[in-house]
């Protein structure tokens, strides 16, 4: 029986480009937030909108650019977002990640993910997912901006089912845990402050220059 | 034993402990903070109820959002109240927890990438973290540097440690005497062009041969500097003699007896003779020209003396195709006949006195094109800007037609007033040219200090040999 948890799964939604940025993600101009939430209206502000977007603008000012696919109606609600090469590169504002998630997006599919916004994506309980080159080739042919379709995934079972076919993926133990639990690492590694103070005890008696 | 790696060997030095799922517990000795990345994960410690693990390993500094001009008024001279707010909260942060801290009135206050070094807070054999992805600048002095997110700022901050999986080896090797006029910069951006943006995802990149050892310090930086635009999130450089003579008599750098202790322990960090890496790269330093990027990823790089590609030759068509649209360029045009609106020397890549020295020699006696609408030369410190003021550069700069500026991030990304306007093409020293990265619609093209400095001469790019 294959459990699907809804938590990952949804309408899917193609980007196609590579080495897709974080300053394209969310432009430098929202990073002058100090909170986690509320980012989502600008998720590709420069792909999205024509004009020049800023915190002050509110959204019914924007003029949208309507051939961008996030814009399309059909994917307005999407949940997963695929992409091709190096998703992600490029600053390491985890900003990147609240806006996807404030937008929607629970799951983001790529050939491939930078490592800084690949660790970022866990800690907010964003599944990232890489998948074969031809894999992403097909579910890129089977997109059509016509008629929305949805990408089931049983994360426990690490299976990832399209139309009837099912594609099975990898993901590490841990960062599985963490999504399925939402662990608090913090917590988690506070549990070793026994051994870190110990540590660092030897570590000081040998590298004196460090501490002061 | 077997034979490690630079990175093996710091990686060992720092483990604390093993995780069930395979990851590691790594010790940090060195926290820098500024004020974009780091309001939530304090947020994250005060919900928590819980203080920072350790103190005196943090150091912060304002730098993305701060003015470059009318400094005098510290935090009320700073017009964006967005801004402001996030300068403030980092200040209210600091003193909450009693932090090192080099605030806007301070004369050493600067990108956080470049003070570190400067103050003698970045030493060999350190792990340094920061919430920003050029932290991999730091490991020009055989430090383990790694750019982090917030979440994992809030991490260290509670518990002193990162956790981490252990990185594959990579070394990349550049034998040989560079061609004049040729630096750091057009090394790594030649690099990147070679081994493309993803190119060192997943690895730690050790950079050897002579003409790295060759390299100043501040050229080091400028490499380690971009290792994260070839997809690595730490680089690094075995520190020598050189690093040992920076650090002597800096601020925090240790002195007398515990500095020769020092060096004695910092001399054994290099990668042993037979060491294993898991990917290796030669390069050659006659072959490397100076570099300019066309596009909108800095791997869309060629030399001075290129045309901007067909996209048919490359690999990703419709980025390449995207690229020159967003860029207002077509295949065939050479690089020599792009004319230019603005030019940018600055950033954590190139705005350290030698930088400064390098662009002023070029200028010396000239004048800015008349097409060039604004140059702008932001120091990377205070410390840098005082320096080279005492050096008379300054002048230099301004007689050329240079706006002369205050520390910080500026034009690099555009957080503070100094941004691109609307299709302004920009020579810049930076590190990316992302779309709308240094202003809306910008048009960004990467290049060294030199070749910034010869294109605000002729307006246009030119190969600084011939000017
Ligand atoms: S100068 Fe640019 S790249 Fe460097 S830390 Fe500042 S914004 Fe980031």
């Amino acid at each position: 029986m294959k459990q699907i948890s809804n938590e990952f799964s949804g309408v899917f939604v193609c980007l196609d480009k590579s080495n897709v940025d974080t300053d394209q993600i969310i432009p430098k101009q929202f990073l002058k937030s100090i909170k986690k939430t509320g980012f989502g209206e600008n998720l590709f502000d420069g792909w999205r909108y024509i004009d020049e977007g800023s915190l002050e603008k509110n959204k019914s000012e924007r003029k949208i650019k309507k051939d961008f696919i996030l814009n399309n109606e059909f994917f307005i609600n999407s949940n997963i977002l695929v992409s091709r090469e190096n998703f992600g590169c490029g600053s390491s504002r985890e900003h990147a990640v609240w806006a996807l998630k404030d937008f929607g997006i629970k799951t983001v599919i790529a050939e491939s993910f930078a490592d800084i916004f690949f660790n970022n994506c866990f800690k907010n309980g964003l599944l990232a997912l890489t998948l074969k080159k031809n894999e992403i080739s097909k579910i890129f042919n089977s997109f059509d901006e016509g008629s929305p379709q949805s990408l089931e995934i049983d994360l426990i079972n690490q299976k990832l089912y399209f139309g009837v076919q099912g594609i099975s993926f990898d993901i590490d133990d841990y960062k599985k845990n963490c999504l399925l639990d939402g662990l608090d690492e913090v917590g988690a590694s506070l549990k070793f402050s026994d051994q870190i103070r110990s540590f660092e005890k030897t570590y000081k008696k040998n590298n004196p220059w460090l501490f002061k | 034993m077997p034979s490690k790696t630079l990175y093996d060997k710091l990686w060992e030095a720092h483990h604390v402990a093993k995780r069930d799922d395979g990851s590691s517990l790594i010790y940090i000795d060195r926290h820098l903070i500024h004020e974009v990345t780091s309001p939530q994960a304090f947020h994250g410690l005060r919900e928590r109820n819980i203080e920072p693990w350790r103190i005196d390993s943090i150091i912060a500094t304002p730098d993305h959002n701060v003015p470059t001009e009318n400094r005098a008024k510290g935090v009320n001279g700073i017009s964006d109240s967005t801004s402001k707010l996030q300068v403030v909260t980092l200040e209210e942060n600091v003193k909450k927890y009693d932090l090192k801290f080099f605030s806007l009135e301070d004369e050493r206050q600067g990108i956080v990438h470049v003070i570190g070094p400067e103050q003698g807070l970045t030493l060999p054999g350190m792990t340094i973290v920061c919430g920003d992805s050029h932290t991999s600048t730091h490991g020009a002095f055989g430090a383990l540097a790694m750019g982090i997110g917030t979440s994992e700022v809030e991490h260290v901050l509670a518990t002193q440690c990162l956790i981490s999986y252990k990185q594959k080896n990579m070394r990349i090797n550049v034998e040989g005497d560079l061609p004049e006029r040729v630096s750091a910069k057009d090394v790594t951006m030649f690099i990147i062009g070679e081994i493309g943006t993803a190119g060192g995802t997943g690895f730690n990149i050790e950079y050897a041969g002579s003409t790295i050892r060759n390299l100043s310090m501040e050229g080091r930086m400028t490499l380690c500097n971009m290792s994260i635009e070839a997809g690595a999130r730490s680089g690094m450089v075995a520190p020598d003699i050189k690093t040992f003579e920076y650090l002597k008599e800096r601020p925090f750098s240790p002195s007398g007896n515990i500095l020769r202790e020092a060096i004695e322990s910092w001399s054994s960090l290099k990668t042993d003779d037979d060491a294993f890496f898991d990917k290796e790269y030669n390069f050659s330093a006659e072959d490397i020209h100076p570099q300019v990027t066309w596009g909108t990823s800095p791997e869309m790089v060629i030399s001075i003396k290129d045309k901007v590609p067909e996209p048919k030759e490359s690999k990703n068509k419709e980025n390449y195709e995207d690229a020159l649209s967003y860029m207002g360029l077509r295949p065939g045009i050479k690089m020599t006949d792009i004319t230019l609106d603005q030019i940018f020397i600055g950033s954590c890549t190139n705005s350290r006195i030698e930088d400064l020295r390098i662009a002023a020699e070029i200028l010396k006696g000239n004048k800015i094109s008349k097409n060039i609408k604004r140059a702008l030369v932001v120091p990377g410190s205070g410390l840098v800007k005082k320096q080279a003021e005492e050096e008379g550069l300054h002048e230099i700069f301004i007689d050329a037609g240079f706006s002369w500026r205050s520390a910080g991030c500026s034009m690099c990304l555009g957080m503070n007033p100094d941004q691109l306007d609307i299709e302004d093409r920009c020579a810049s020293t930076s590190n990316r040219n992302f779309e709308g990265r240094q202003g809306f619609k910008g048009r960004t093209h990467l290049v060294s200090p030199a070749m910034a400095a010869a294109a605000a001469i002729q307006g246009k790019f030119i190969d600084v040999r011939e000017i």
